[in-house]
């Protein structure tokens, strides 16, 4: 075990992919020789050659579209996006391409593919470096879509995607890529070190996709977050005193509905928290999974804390971001409801 | 002052020739067959500029094949281009009439083009891989495909090789180098740019060939198939069939008043030939080229097939509605399959009855086999795949919601 940053595991990940198979090509915009802007590539194209890892024209539906012909010739290509806000471009190839060849062509080609992007917000990155289109992706069919929460995750569920035989969307928070955040963001940051998740296993040991953690035990309301969110809602927990279960569903696609069902049969409450915007956002889908699923169980109405569904803002960051005093407040809510 | 210039206006591009009106092809330039020279496969592009201007005739007006891109295929092999090419054209016609006939939703034909994806499929090795759109199916009767199998794709019956998923004629065929084809414009040109850079990574000698239409090269998939083909001098031949007509919309919306499709290739460095798509020996000679150059690794060709789409744009489309009845008729470059027979009958390999009999000895063998694919089902009728097969394949493994929905949907 090795105490590291999510960008060190997630360049980890990647270093024990490129090692252990030689059909693992990485690029993107910016990504082989200096290594990527938040350099989650940084070194690689020096240890393997500029063969397998290289820069890309500012092209995401070039990116994208070459990488499905490299997948569909046996490559596993890893490609970055280098902001999750700029994969629209790419999103025709993903959805139209990259998600349909296994089926369309009865698995005559298929598309093992990760598209890593940055994604979230809470640095101050404005409409066009903060936005999470997770939702975007989990309404197509054929794709996977992961959001890990920690480096721990990172290196394990990027090792699970580069094995996986379907294109998968990989989320990276960006807020998280240096310390976890809870969204007090007038305290001092805080780093990876010392945290239990920044302890990173050597070697190839995967996190399986599709399968949740429970970050937090408790009894009396389930919140269900990913990403930056988990971190958020953890503190929300214990500054409202209130005994709440936290999961990390880690994988929104397939997902982990076993663990989600258990807990919130155990609670009988559920809040579920994203940055992302809120009509037709994952959250949504979500509670619409835990009423078909647990209604009866259910002593208060589901609450949803998310984005506003506006753009995201710039100066008004915090006021936008649902930070801990908002998770509190649904807390509450719930418990009374 | 803004009172200083006079109001603009905005240029909206028209066919020269619309119903009613009179075809007239008089402006558009045709070299005589044998001017253009074969440059050598290492040439680089800047030294072939004008050959995106003037275009690649092999066959004269006399049938013979003149100028040094001839010579390239035996008599033989020529009588067999012949074949493939009528077999195209009795297979479309049987197709579409199946569909007139209910028993499939949709068909496209290639009349008029058939020597394009026929002769071009001749200069490919096994192994290589087309990213075609839907109107290069010569690839795949050319390159020994079973017809058996594409009807009964076409049926969507119990023997689809796509289990009923995909619409008709969108085929897919790994074995026979085929990728699947999409339907959304554009999309696999890039991805032929990506699969020759990855027998690039992976030090293979196979190539690759991408395909677009005059239409589709406004899309930005083509401008990023140029950027990265030429950044990466991938080994892949990248194919624009021009036929002059994307549904109704003429060749000039695409490309503006000027230039040619293939001079696009100009500006990023690519070398860019046209040639006459309905001569077959060009084509083949022309693609010969472009793959040997690619296959030496000497980077991307860009190739502009001239030709014409002599039929509807699909079963869905009727011509006569925003085009002269007339204009296939006085298209300049002639029918394929004609000047393909002149040729071989010019040169005393082929003769007015062995074509009779080889088109009646074709006909029968597309009509055997419809009715073998007839016999297992068609469109709404015999045997169908089963509708759990929609849920299968999303995923290698189904995962819980899908296999829940399957059951909900009684599967």
């Amino acid at each position: 075990m090795a105490s590291m940053t999510m960008i060190e595991a997630i360049r980890e990940a990647h270093d024990v992919a490129m090692a252990a198979d030689d059909r693992v090509v990485v690029f993107g915009e910016d990504v082989g020789f200096f290594g990527g802007v938040f350099r989650c590539t940084a070194g690689l194209q020096q240890k393997y050659g500029k063969s397998r890892c290289f820069d890309a024209p500012i092209n995401e539906s070039g990116i994208v579209g070459t990488a499905i012909g490299m997948a569909a010739y046996g490559l596993k290509p890893v490609i970055e996006i280098q902001f999750a806000d700029y994969v629209y471009p790419a999103y025709d190839q993903i959805v139209s391409e990259a998600a349909r060849l296994r089926h369309r062509s009865n698995a005559d080609f298929t598309c093992p593919l990760v598209i890593r992007m940055p994604t979230g917000g809470g640095i101050f990155g404005g409409q066009t470096h903060s936005q999470s289109p997770e939702a975007l992706f989990t309404h197509v069919s054929g794709l996977k879509v992961v959001v890990p929460s920690n480096p721990y995750d990172a290196k394990g569920l990027l090792l699970a995607a580069i094995e996986d035989p379907d294109p998968v969307i990989f989320l990276e928070p960006k807020r998280l890529y240096n310390g976890p955040f809870d969204g007090y963001h007038d305290r001092p940051v805080t780093s990876w070190k010392n945290h239990p998740k920044g302890e990173v296993p050597e070697g190839a040991e995967i996190v399986p996709l599709g399968k949740a953690s429970i970050t937090r035990e408790g009894a009396d309301v389930t919140v269900l977050a990913y990403g930056t969110m988990v971190y958020v809602a953890e503190a929300a927990a214990e500054a409202s005193g209130i005994d709440a279960e936290v999961i990390d569903l880690r994988t929104l696609l397939p997902l982990d509905l076993e663990t989600i069902q258990a807990s919130v049969e155990k609670t009988g409450r559920c809040v579920i928290v994203h940055e992302a915007t809120r009509t037709s956002g994952f959250g949504a889908e979500l509670m619409s999974l835990v009423q078909e699923s647990c209604f009866y169980h259910l002593e208060a109405p589901i609450i949803r804390v998310t984005g506003w569904d506006t753009p995201y803002p710039h100066a008004q960051e915090w006021e936008y971001f649902p930070g801990p005093a908002r998770v509190g407040e649904a807390l509450k809510k719930v418990m009374e409801g | 002052m803004s009172d200083d210039f006079p109001p603009l206006s905005l240029n909206v591009p028209e066919p020269g020739c619309r119903p009613g009106s009179t075809p007239d092809f008089s402006d558009f330039e045709i070299p005589r067959a044998g001017a253009v020279k074969r440059p050598p496969t290492d040439v680089d592009p800047d030294a072939i500029r004008d050959m995106a201007f003037s275009i690649v005739r092999v066959l004269n007006k006399d049938g013979e094949a003149v100028g040094d891109w001839a010579g390239a295929l035996s008599p033989e092999e020529l009588r067999e281009g012949l074949r493939h090419m009528l077999t195209l054209r009795a297979f479309d016609a049987r197709m579409l009439n199946a569909q007139r006939q209910g028993k499939t939703s949709f068909y496209m034909q290639h009349l008029g083009e058939e020597a394009v994806s026929c002769a071009f499929s001749r200069a490919l090795r096994p192994g290589d891989m087309n990213f075609p759109t839907y109107r290069q199916a010569g690839l795949l009767i050319a390159g020994g495909y079973p017809m058996l199998t594409m009807m009964n794709q076409i049926y969507s019956n119990a023997d689809d090789p796509l289990h009923g998923r995909q619409l008709p004629i969108m085929y897919s065929s790994k074995e026979h180098g085929f990728f699947s084809i999409s339907g959304n414009l554009g999309t696999q040109f890039v991805q032929s740019v990506g699969w020759a850079m990855a027998s690039a990574i992976s030090g293979d000698t196979k190539i690759a060939t991408g395909w677009i239409g005059d239409g589709s090269t406004a899309e930005s998939d083509f401008h990023s198939a140029m950027v990265f083909a030429s950044t990466y001098d991938a080994p892949v031949v990248l194919n624009i069939v021009n036929n002059q007509w994307a549904i109704s919309t003429f060749q000039g919306i695409a490309r503006g008043g000027v230039g040619t499709f293939a001079a696009r290739g100009h500006g990023f460095g690519i070398a860019s030939i046209r040639v006459d798509g309905n001569d077959y020996l060009a084509v083949h000679a022309v693609a010969k080229w472009a793959c040997e150059r690619a296959r030496q690794g000497h980077g991307p060709t860009l190739i502009e097939h001239v030709t014409y789409r002599a039929g509807g744009h699909s079963t869905s489309d009727d011509p006569s509605a925003y085009r002269s009845k007339r204009e296939a008729a006085a298209w300049p470059l002639g029918d394929p399959i004609e000047r393909l027979k002149k040729h071989l009958i010019t040169i005393g390999e082929w003769s007015e009855d062995r074509h009779k009999q080889a088109e009646a000895e074709i006909l029968d063998g597309v009509i055997a086999t419809q009715k073998q694919a007839e016999a297992v089902g068609t469109l709404g009728g015999g045997k169908a795949p089963s509708p759990r097969d929609m849920f299968e394949g999303v995923y290698e493994t189904m995962p819980p919601h899908l296999i829940r929905q399957r059951q909900e949907a009684g599967y």
